[in-house]
């Protein structure tokens, strides 16, 4: 008997004690661990009380949605209402309503690229094309003039489509571009070493603003006479060179941190200067930088819209825009909070991305 | 070629290899290489020792130019290193290098690590290179671990297949720089077991190592070096029991102790 207890309990798996599982446990654990934290919780479980049930108020229940401005006025909520009234304007701007089909498309061929993009299986060479092709297509959408399609000046492209086409294309650019400066920082060729130093070190003393404004104002006086190159690549051109400078020295950092074996064992295969950093160095580097490197491209985006600097109508201009209408003047927190929420989805899904990624590539 | 320990004269071709003459060189204003003079012969196997510091690996790393030498001449397979970086890197396919750190490359399976040089390097079709691969690695005996990673390998297992992934370019000389001294002592046995197969088949090599009795049973001559020098050049046996260098006599008795 007493043998059999013994093997018995040898083999019963000990289990935690009851204060440390399920949720009583989790509580006492995570909220009420010692007398400051107990004070901490109290007070941001006051500070919600007081906020959050207010929010869903003004947000929700008490909310207009699909009213008149007038109707607005004498609600005690939220007026979503400027939104849902004002949406098309917010979304295309003055782009011709009736061939407001056009961004539609492209908004939905440009979410294709990315899609096509971000499966590991297509990064090679042809990923060049889709998206040169991408982005030959979409101009000539939006621009027409062909097939029959009337053609919109490019003035015109306003609002979340122009935010896209810069943001998306822009660190698309600068992201190869980057990492060939960076590549070009590390070179033993002292002149292509200094050209690049020189750039980077140049562009990013300076900030994005005035590198549109440059390219908007300054640009243009340095052409001969007669020629104008387009306002929004000029901006794209000012994005990519910036962001390319931001990125090439995360880059860098990633081939610093590559160690100097894996340059050494790759040189010692007999792999050329481009196989060994397109097969053994980039592909560590770069895994190692995703982080900065995400933050870099959120940033990039919500940087686009300084372009409203140099009068492009970028979606928080068309907001703004809307909000000076005199029907809808003083509802602007609803609006900006809708324009941010967009903003938000988009930086949210970068950054979910770059943490799948991170997790994939990981060995 | 028989298994006993000292091979003299067996199949060392008189044609040399690799000619050192004169090398020289220098890491800032230190001296690591004093006038180095060596040539190795087909199918000849050195042994390489001395103390820390001596010269023993920038010596081996300058025939596969991973350090450059600022005087004398390296001549590898009628190719002589200078800065053309089109015989450098023919001369790297000749040459095999295995490393005191293994430096697989970690994003990389087993295979894909073997396969890469041949693949990009040797232009072999992938199936061809995959043949070639797995059959290296039956050699070292780690076949089946051909999908893994090499952070899930233990330290011999990743020596032996940084050893496949050289073999997998069939270079004619492997150069081998300290290739157990950063192993755990029961791992020392399963890669130091590899080399010598690797030698009872003619490969020619030059191996730094501390290891005596790997070097007695593999080695056609000992190398001695320190201050960026030969010091001694003898048979492993007369090295081992006679050596003739005041230096080498200290350096033996004290890691011999």
């Amino acid at each position: 008997m007493e043998d059999a207890s013994i093997t018995l309990q040898a083999t019963e798996e000990v289990r935690p004690p009851v204060t440390n599982i399920g949720a009583l446990g989790w509580v006492r654990q995570n909220l009420f661990s010692n007398p400051f934290n107990s004070l901490l919780t109290l007070l941001v479980a006051y500070g919600l009380y007081r906020t959050v049930p207010a929010f869903i108020k003004w947000a929700f229940i008490n909310a207009v949605w699909w009213s008149d401005s007038q109707a607005c006025n004498q609600a005690g909520g939220a007026c979503w209402s400027v939104v849902t009234r004002n949406l098309r304007f917010i979304l295309f701007g003055f782009y011709p309503y009736d061939q407001q089909w056009r961004p539609v498309f492209s908004l939905g061929l440009l979410a294709a690229v990315v899609v096509y993009s971000s499966f590991r299986r297509n990064w090679n060479k042809r990923l060049f094309v889709v998206w040169a092709g991408g982005l030959a297509l979409i101009g000539l959408i939006m621009h027409g003039g062909i097939f029959g399609l009337p053609s919109v000046e490019t003035e015109k492209w306003s609002g979340i489509s122009l935010t896209l086409l810069l943001s998306i294309f822009g660190v698309a650019a600068a992201y190869p571009f980057g990492v060939i400066l960076a590549l070009g920082r590390r070179s033993r060729l002292p002149a292509i070493k200094t050209l690049c130093v020189v750039y980077i070190e140049l562009i990013r003393g300076v900030p994005l603003i005035s590198m549109l404004f440059m390219a908007s104002v300054m640009f243009p006086l340095f052409l001969p006479e007669g020629i104008t190159v387009n306002k929004i690549l000029r901006a794209q051109v000012a994005i990519i060179m910036f962001t390319a400078a931001y990125i090439a020295e995360v880059v860098r950092g990633g081939l610093q941190a590559t160690p100097r074996g894996q340059y050494e064992a790759a040189e010692s295969l007999g792999l050329n200067y481009y196989l060994k950093m397109r097969l053994i160095i980039l592909p560590q580097a770069l895994k190692t930088v995703i982080p900065p490197t995400v933050s870099i491209l959120i940033s990039a985006f919500k940087d686009t819209s300084l372009v409203v600097i140099i009068g492009l109508f970028d979606l928080l201009r068309t907001t703004h825009v809307t909000l000076s209408n005199p029907e809808w003047m003083g509802f602007s927190t609803e609006a900006y909070l809708f324009t941010a929420s967009i903003y938000f989805v988009g930086c949210f899904v970068m950054s979910n991305f770059g943490r799948r990624l991170e997790k994939k590539l990981k060995t | 070629m028989t298994d006993q320990a000292p091979q003299t004269p067996d199949k060392v071709s008189p044609e040399p290899f690799i000619r050192i003459i004169e090398l020289h060189k220098w890491f800032g204003e230190f001296h690591v290489l004093k006038g180095i003079n060596l040539s190795v012969n087909k199918g000849e196997r050195i042994v390489i020792c001395g103390p820390s510091g001596s010269g023993k690996s920038t010596l081996i790393r300058c025939i596969n130019r991973l350090e450059e030498h600022q005087r004398g001449r390296i001549i590898v397979d009628n190719i002589e290193l200078t800065n053309d970086i089109k015989n450098i890197e023919k001369i790297r396919v000749e040459v095999g290098m295995v490393f005191q750190h293994f430096n697989l490359f970690p994003h990389l399976t087993i295979l894909e690590n073997l396969t890469l040089g041949p693949i990009w390097v040797r232009k072999l079709p992938r199936p061809e290179a995959e043949n070639l691969a797995r059959y290296y690695l039956e050699k070292v005996h780690i076949a089946e671990q051909a999908q893994k990673y090499p952070g899930q390998l233990s330290g011999g297992q990743q020596q032996r297949v940084a050893i496949a992934r050289s073999l997998c370019m069939k270079p004619k000389v492997m150069l081998f720089d300290e290739p157990t001294s950063s192993l755990d002592p029961e791992m020392v046995k399963e890669v130091l077991d590899v080399i010598i197969q690797l030698a009872k088949e003619g490969m020619t090599m030059l191996v730094v190592s501390h290891e005596m009795g790997f070097a007695k049973s593999v080695a056609h001559r000992v190398l001695f070096m320190d201050f960026g020098q030969v010091l001694e050049e003898n048979t492993p046996q007369e090295f081992f029991s006679n050596p003739r260098h005041e230096r080498s006599k200290l350096f033996l008795s004290q890691i011999l102790r």
